[in-house]
């Protein structure tokens, strides 16, 4: 008798919740980070919905400050797989001059990710929208369903979530109410890594250790993606390092790891052996420990 | 290599050391980084309860809110992985109120570690997990004596303890259960076996975890079941059924019927994105294609030819209340299973089950986590397995038509075969031959408002005038309803909900025979007067709100009930200690405050005028 693989069993999984979706939302949209897991979500929609395409858009939430690598794989996919492409930033933002740099992390993030989400999910009248998200990431999102419900004002009530059961889901809704779908929920850092692997599932190079231009900042390595909107402090001198990211954000929001793993099996061997989470590279997330959850009630993904 | 994937569930409370136990198997098979047991250091220091040393149960205790209550409040998902097996354990917290969160875990586990602190030994609370794993069809339990170093790992204690459980395992229908020693504080026979207790020769818990069977090699022998989820037609030249095969293998070529139409085809084509497959197995999501063009849709269930699933749409049924709101029968709610959303009402409350002794209560209704066998009746016939036998075909929600929430969780036992047997006689004097008879299309209107609104009188007046005008009407209204047919009701909520019930039905079927019927009942709930729209074709309910304000209705109190109820002499009562729920579209709302009975008994005929045509 055939027995599934771990892998197996979690893309049959994340296939089953994608087609639920499909079948009874109105409006849905995928969330298209760029990253990784996006890159495993999408693969999984394609073969969800084979021969068909997905049925649905992917929304990509631009703040402006994404590595210079990322545009350029974001804008291939989209045209490769034939799938629309929707980039929204919040123009307010813009206009306010809102960066990561003069009003740092948190408020960078509130007005250009948590805002602009708010403000597309809004203005297409999407109802469902995928995220990458997955459980094993941080503490908050443990506890959190893999349909989500957000209200109007798009809050998280961790008290009120629905139970699911079996393969069951109940993805009614209140008018106004809308639903964030987190298809990856189950999955592991390592699956993520273990699975574009055995599927060959192309990642944008930021992902491969390479030389890049770095500053060492608070112990942090940042890549100067863009030497003219880089404020550098005195003393701060760019060097090449060799260097790799396990995670990838906002490029002045995003550590690189010190590495010399340029093929995936080498990335998946640093992995089991890593001594540091992924999220360990994302500043966002050191504020305080209860940091995500509360990001989470306001509406950020 | 890769066993594949164990899902489990953790079972005990907070003083059994469970998130301790979750924390010791993240911990010391390396899914911890230090940056996260920095963190953990962090807040031990701040919330610890293990002094210097640090605390691992605070890995596993995910919200602010519960860290700052030392509680846990919900199912939480781990994940860790062995060079053997990769797990998903489902944290469940244990008192009696989480009922509802252990059911949710329980429902997709292949395996269930109970854990029992070995100073206090097999308690009610470990029956009532051991009963609710089984209830769930979990088929693999360790019992987890947890905490050997605080009774010296005693070696007759632990034998006792397993020997007071085994007796109430078979009891519960348990079949595979392991026994383990261990300290989950200490590390004794978590991972690796303890030196303290030579005298126990069985695996570590790590061992018997990455070696228990999963479920998917019992489920593919299993009939085959694929409920189709979506149809998927990209052109004119593919039409693919995607879904998840729950149970059973399918080839190409194979004889199957789809349910509940009962039409047979062969298996064409098993499509992937690489490449079709000759076979595929439990747990495979995939898009089939039929040789044949047949009618299928999402919700229907492909079976084989010769091992069909039955199809009902009455059922005896466990159900597991998740709501704060309780469960009424008769009260309409929605039901999921598969692919498969239809209206469902329970019809009878068997008994209620006490989820620590597992004895059976009487009830009329059921309150947040208690479970109970009932009998339900579908708006539809599905396709069904019973519980025991298939998960994913017995087991469904139910789904509050108005909040949307889930509400409860049901096991299938059984179909009744009233249905059956009762089959709808065609009739050829139908609705509309008795209306036009009488010259009248046959209607429900339902007069709904507060007590002294004045909808008997508005009624009343309305059947004066239609009968002049040479209609054929009847009246309902609670004095010749209580008095008789519902006689045996009081004025909970629970007994409201099915004097309405009655009503509709009675209504309905006084529409039938073609006549024009008024009701006149207070009928508070939005649910309940939506069910009796239901009943009736589309423009033939005819709701009518006798709106009064609160005071106003007070102040005329024709029967001295608001007098009383202020007294405290009249429980239950609309208005004072009973909701209304007004309406929300409803055909036509009578402002009591400015029109007399006449004048607005005259507007609803106004509005008849469409019925009172000759047809």
């Amino acid at each position: 008798m055939t027995r599934l693989t771990h892998l197996q069993r979690l893309e049959a999984e994340s296939i089953h919740i994608m087609r639920e979706v499909a079948a009874e939302a109105d409006r849905p949209v995928m969330l298209y980070s760029i990253g990784k897991d996006s890159a495993v979500m999408l693969h999984l929609a394609v073969k969800a919905f084979y021969p068909a395409r997905p049925p649905f858009p992917l929304l990509h939430i631009d703040t402006g400050w994404k590595f210079r690598e990322m545009y350029r794989f974001r804008d291939a996919t989209a045209q490769q797989l034939g799938m629309d492409l929707i980039v929204h930033t919040n123009q307010e933002g813009v206009e306010q001059g809102i960066n990561p740099f003069t009003h740092g992390s948190a408020i960078h993030t509130d007005v250009m990710k948590t805002q602009a989400l708010k403000q597309a999910l809004d203005r297409y009248r999407f109802d469902v929208a995928f995220g990458g998200a997955r459980r094993d990431e941080e503490k908050s999102r443990a506890k959190e369903r893999i349909f989500s419900f957000r209200t109007a004002q798009h809050r998280w009530d961790p008290k009120n979530q629905r139970p699911e059961l079996w393969r069951l889901f109940n993805t009614r809704k209140q008018p106004g109410e809308s639903i964030r779908v987190f298809p990856l929920s189950n999955w592991t850092e390592l699956d993520i890594w273990q699975y574009i692997a055995q599927e060959a599932i192309p990642i944008v190079p930021l992902y491969y250790a390479d030389e890049r231009p770095v500053v060492e900042r608070d112990g942090q390595l940042i890549m100067v993606d863009d030497p003219e909107r880089m404020p550098f402090a005195p003393g701060e001198q760019t060097q090449l390092r060799r260097v790799r990211f396990r995670t990838l954000g906002c490029w002045p929001l995003t550590a690189a790891v010190e590495s010399s793993a340029e093929t995936l099996e080498a990335i998946i061997d640093e992995m089991r052996v890593s001594r540091t989470s992924e999220r360990q590279g994302r500043l966002i997330d050191h504020d305080s420990a209860a940091s995500m959850e509360k990001k989470k009630q306001e509406g950020y993904f | 290599m890769d066993s594949g994937l164990l899902r489990f569930i953790t079972c005990g409370s907070v003083d059994d050391g469970k998130s301790t136990l979750i924390g010791r198997l993240l911990y010391e098979s390396k899914r911890l980084f230090d940056d996260q047991i920095a963190a953990v250091a962090a807040d031990s220091r701040r919330w610890g309860t293990q002094g210097e040393e640090l605390d691992l149960a605070l890995l596993v205790d995910g919200l602010a809110a519960e860290r700052e209550q030392g509680i846990t409040i919900d199912v939480a998902y781990r994940y860790f992985a062995t060079e053997q097996r990769s797990f998903i354990v489902a944290d469940t917290p244990g008192h009696e109120q989480y009922t509802r969160n252990m059911v949710t875990g329980a429902s997709t586990a292949d395996a269930a570690v109970l854990l029992v602190d070995a100073r206090h030994g097999v308690m009610t609370q470990t029956r009532r997990h051991a009963w609710l794993v089984a209830l769930l069809g979990v088929r693999h339990v360790v019992l987890a004596v947890n905490k050997m170093d605080a009774v010296g790992y005693d070696r007759a204690r632990f034998e006792q303890i397993v020997a007071d459980f085994a007796a109430f395992a078979a009891q519960a229908g348990l079949t595979d259960v392991a026994a383990i020693p261990l300290s989950a504080l200490k590390g004794d026979n978590v991972i690796t076996p303890s030196a303290e207790m030579a005298w126990y020769h069985g695996p570590t818990l790590l061992v018997w975890l990455e070696t228990v069977p999963v479920d998917e090699a019992h489920l593919s022998h299993a009939p085959l079941r694929f409920p189709v989820q979506w149809v998927n037609r990209p052109g004119p030249d593919f039409r693919g059924f995607a879904g998840t095969l729950v149970s059973g293998t399918l080839h190409a070529g194979e004889q199957i019927r789809v349910l509940p139409s009962g039409r047979t085809s062969r298996v064409a084509r098993l499509v992937t994105h690489d490449g079709d497959l000759a076979q595929a197995v439990a747990g495979q999501a995939v898009t089939l294609t039929l040789e044949d063009e047949i009618d299928i849709s999402r919700g229907d269930l492909i079976c084989p030819a010769e091992r069909p699933a039955a199809c009902a749409d009455q059922f005896e049924v466990t159900l597991i209340w998740m709501a704060e709101q309780p469960l009424l029968p008769g009260r309409p709610y929605l039901l999921k299973i598969g692919g498969v959303t239809t209206g469902v009402s329970v019809t009878g409350i068997k008994h209620q089950i006490d989820v620590n002794t597992q004895a059976r209560v009487a009830c009329r209704e059921l309150a947040l986590n208690a479970i109970a066998v009932c009998t339900i009746a579908l708006d539809r016939e599905v396709a069904f397995d019973p519980y025991a036998e298939n998960r994913d075909t017995g087991g469904f929600i139910l789904i509050d038509r108005i909040s949307h929430h889930t509400v409860g969780a049901g096991l299938i036992h059984f179909a009744l075969r009233r249905a059956h047997n009762i089959h709808r006689q065609h009739l050829d004097v139908d609705k509309a031959a008795r209306g036009a008879l009488k010259g009248q299309r046959p209607c429900v209107l339902w007069f709904t408002g507060l007590s002294g609104a004045g909808k008997s009188t508005i009624a009343n007046a309305v059947e004066q005038q239609l009968h002049a005008l040479g209609h054929h009407t009847y009246l309902l209204d609670g004095d010749n309803v209580r008095h008789g047919l519902n006689r045996d009701l009081g004025f909970t909520e629970a007994d409201r909900v099915e004097n309405i019930r009655r009503v509709a039905e009675v209504a309905a079927l006084m529409a039938d025979a073609g006549l024009i019927v008024l009701t006149a009942f207070i009928s508070p709930f939005r649910a309940e007067r939506d069910m009796a729209r239901r009943l009736l074709p589309e423009g033939d309910f005819i709701e009518i709100f006798v709106d009064a304000p609160l005071a106003t209705a007070e102040a005329r109190d024709p029967k001295g009930l608001y007098a009383k109820a202020r007294r405290g002499e009249l429980q239950h009562f609309t208005g004072i200690d009973s909701p209304y729920e007004p309406p929300l579209d409803p055909e036509l709302r009578l402002d009591t405050t400015a029109l007399s009975p006449d004048e607005a008994a005259s507007q609803v005929v106004e509005h008849l005028r469409p019925h009172l045509g000759t047809c």
